[in-house]
């Protein structure tokens, strides 16, 4: 049990600069999760935290204590990697109980802490099996035994579930998550799928180009992102994006799209005339018969319960999710109305977002 | 343009069957989804239609002619696989161009250029067709090889899983192009995923496959509305459909031995008391994991939703599935 608090954070390859200057903090207890696209940097923050790289500059704290130049073996964290690998020659059992035998640990403790193991992961039954012949679940629980069984203060895991299918993933995750609320060990989360990350995590950190972008729970991040960046990254289809030029004033509540005025929440800062961005959620975009703001139907997707409708506004494609219920036909023309709580400013060359009253609370800078 | 007919199909790969007595009727201008686990039949499907392999036993019509006595050459079908195949040592000009040069074709010069720019438009990989095809991003081949398919009118597209190596951002416009362009060119489509969104989002029908039979085929809203086992109701829906032992939410009728409900389907504020174990924002839809006595369920519910772990609710079955033991449903 630990918390972990990144300060200041950079790793430099050569040139190549991987991890700029992060700053987070992971609460003791914490399911929390790295995301972003490849070559982001969030391995190489995972690596570091762990031990299996040193910072160029910059601290990492395990509850209070610098380790940052220290190695891995004296930072008693446990890795799970992406391909987790199994001694093949040794059973289930031999296998989760390799890390206390080799720290010489009497046999008697061993046994009680790998049947404990065993129970919390639902594995009782395959101890005595080889390794070889386990389903790719069953793996991954020996692997996660395996790192569960030493009782360390955190758990660092990259892309635990990157190799297994869309549907056994599911049925992982969420058995890794119904494991973490048993145990509550800190646990930190590499992974470059946004759904992965808002269904799992307690918190989030997302970055770009060895960027921090933002940092906070699955909802914040969702409804009040604070970069274009995040807006497109996270959510599928991915937030709105409705173009204009204008200069805003504290204190005003719409914005003119063109010669549409779009409401919105109230606006917390001055900003000189340049060119801004609407974010609209595809869920906050109702079709109305009658409207000023209108758009002709492009493309249907049918989703179970919702769908998503492609629309050509005035501002470009725009998606909309409503419910399967209502009626939507490709060529008609239908008026637009936004959910004006809900919505999101942008600067564009920035790509930062404007404050708001909607996201004043939750905006990191 | 063309329906396609498939009688009976049988497949074998020694002791394997991987595919048994498939009857199947893709009608003309149809966005047909095959869907299924790795191994349910879905790419020897294919493979036995554009001629690849053999069929055991059984006929494939293809307008209403037998064609497992032509070669590939003669079905005038095009398939895209899930890897890329590319001539290297072309650019992606030729590398499109290339189905329209063969002799028997005889396309002037002009309309292939037309051809093939308007393909690399809707790909949009128009800046790239002078690299050489081996000077690609894994997206932008992919995208080339499903062109090099486009550029052609065969009589069927035969696609087994084309998106699947691609980024979400490109596969979800890739869908909507897949769409438009089934839409506007009323051509027939064959194709293979595992992905159900890619299922639901594009297919006008959708079969479902098991160990190489053929159980349901439908539109996507019948397979979801309406499936004929807990095989197919597992197929579709995100969160996957519940399933309990009939007797969850009280009575059951006579025979059933598992309660499927979809998530939207469960019902709060009355019924039988849950204990809420987690809840997750997942921004479009919050899904609330409920322990009702040992059983687990996943329901969906508002964003703003002030419940919290621990928390009691009241839960209620609407349109409940009945399903017997061996997973098949119930009249």
């Amino acid at each position: 049990m630990a918390e972990i608090v990144i300060r200041n954070l950079r790793k430099e390859f050569g040139a190549f600069t991987a991890v700029q200057d992060s700053s987070f903090t992971i609460a003791d207890g914490e399911f929390f999760m790295l995301l972003g696209p490849s070559g982001c940097g969030k391995t190489t923050t995972l690596r570091m935290i762990a031990g299996l790289e040193l910072p160029t500059s910059g601290q990492i704290l395990i509850d209070g204590e610098d380790v940052s130049q220290r190695p891995a073996s004296q930072r008693d964290i446990a890795f799970v990697f992406q391909m987790f690998a199994l001694y093949p020659h040794m059973n289930v059992r031999q296998n989760i109980s390799y890390p206390l035998i080799s720290q010489k640990q009497p046999k008697a403790q061993v046994l009680a802490r790998v049947a404990e193991v065993a129970r919390i992961l639902g594995i009782e039954a395959i101890m005595e099996r080889p390794v070889g012949g386990l389903s790719g679940g069953d793996r991954q629980r020996v692997a996660l035994g395996r790192a569960i069984v030493r009782n360390p203060k955190a758990f660092m895991m990259d892309e635990p579930l990157g190799a297994l299918d869309a549907e056994f993933r599911e049925h992982m995750s969420e058995e890794l998550r119904s494991l973490h609320d048993k145990m509550h060990a800190t646990t930190v989360y590499v992974t470059h799928d946004q759904l992965e990350a808002m269904q799992m995590g307690d918190k989030i950190v997302v970055m770009n180009n060895g960027f921090v972008e933002q940092f906070g729970t699955p909802r914040e991040i969702y409804d009040h992102p604070a970069t274009m960046f995040v807006a497109d990254f996270i959510g599928s289809p991915s937030m709105n994006f409705l173009r204009f030029n204008a200069g805003l004033q504290s204190g005003d509540c719409s914005v003119n799209l063109g010669s549409f005025a779009v409401r919105t929440p109230q606006v917390r800062q001055d900003t000189a005339t340049a060119p801004l961005v609407l974010g609209v959620r595809p869920e906050h975009v109702t079709l109305k018969d009658s409207g000023d703001y209108r758009g002709q139907i492009e493309a249907v997707e049918y989703l179970g319960t919702t769908q998503i409708v492609t629309i050509t506004s005035p501002h470009g494609a725009l998606k909309a999710r409503i419910p399967t219920g209502q009626v939507a036909k490709v060529g008609e023309t239908v008026a637009l109305e936004f959910t004006a709580t809900t919505l999101s400013l942008f600067d564009e060359t920035s790509g930062r977002a404007i404050r708001t009253a909607a996201n004043a609370g939750v905006y990191h800078g | 343009m063309a329906e396609v007919i498939l009688r009976g199909l049988t497949k074998s790969f020694g002791t394997t069957k991987a595919l048994n007595n498939v009857t199947m009727t893709v009608p003309d201008g149809a966005f047909v989804v095959l869907l299924g686990p790795t191994g349910a039949g879905k790419t020897t499907t294919l493979r036995l239609i554009a001629g690849l392999d053999e069929p055991d036993s059984g006929d494939i019509l293809i307008d209403g002619a037998s064609v497992v006595r032509d070669m590939p050459a003669q079905r005038d079908v095009a398939m895209v696989f899930q890897q890329y195949s590319l001539y290297p040592h072309l650019t992606v000009r030729d590398n499109l161009a290339f189905p329209l040069r063969s002799p028997i074709l005889n396309v002037p010069e002009a309309d292939i250029t037309r051809q093939v720019e308007e393909v690399a438009a809707v790909l949009r990989i128009t800046k790239k067709l002078d690299n050489k095809a081996t000077n690609l991003s894994g997206g932008e081949m992919q995208r080339v090889s499903i062109g090099r398919a486009l550029v052609r009118n065969p009589r069927i597209y035969l696609m087994d899983e084309p998106l699947s190596s691609l980024d979400a951002k490109l596969r979800g416009d890739l869908r909507v192009e897949l769409k438009r362009i089934h839409a506007e060119m009323g051509a027939t489509f064959l194709y293979v995923t595992h992905d159900q969104i890619e299922a639901m989002t594009m297919a006008t029908h959708v079969g479902v496959l098991d160990q190489g039979s053929l159980v349901q085929f439908g539109t996507p809203r019948e397979i979801y509305e309406n499936p004929v086992s807990t095989y197919v109701a597992g197929r579709l829906g995100q969160p996957r459909m519940n399933i309990l032992p009939a007797n969850a939410f009280g009575t059951a009728p006579n025979g059933a031995a598992v309660i499927g409900l979809r998530p939207e389907h469960v019902r709060l504020g009355d019924g039988q008391a849950a204990t809420v174990r987690r809840i997750e924002h997942l921004g479009d839809q919050t899904r609330l994991h409920l322990s009702m006595g040992p059983h687990h369920i996943i329901t969906l519910t508002d964003g703003h939703t002030q419940m919290s772990p621990g928390d009691t609710v009241l839960v209620r079955a609407e349109k409940p599935l009945w399903f017997d033991v061996a997973g098949n449903r119930l009249p």
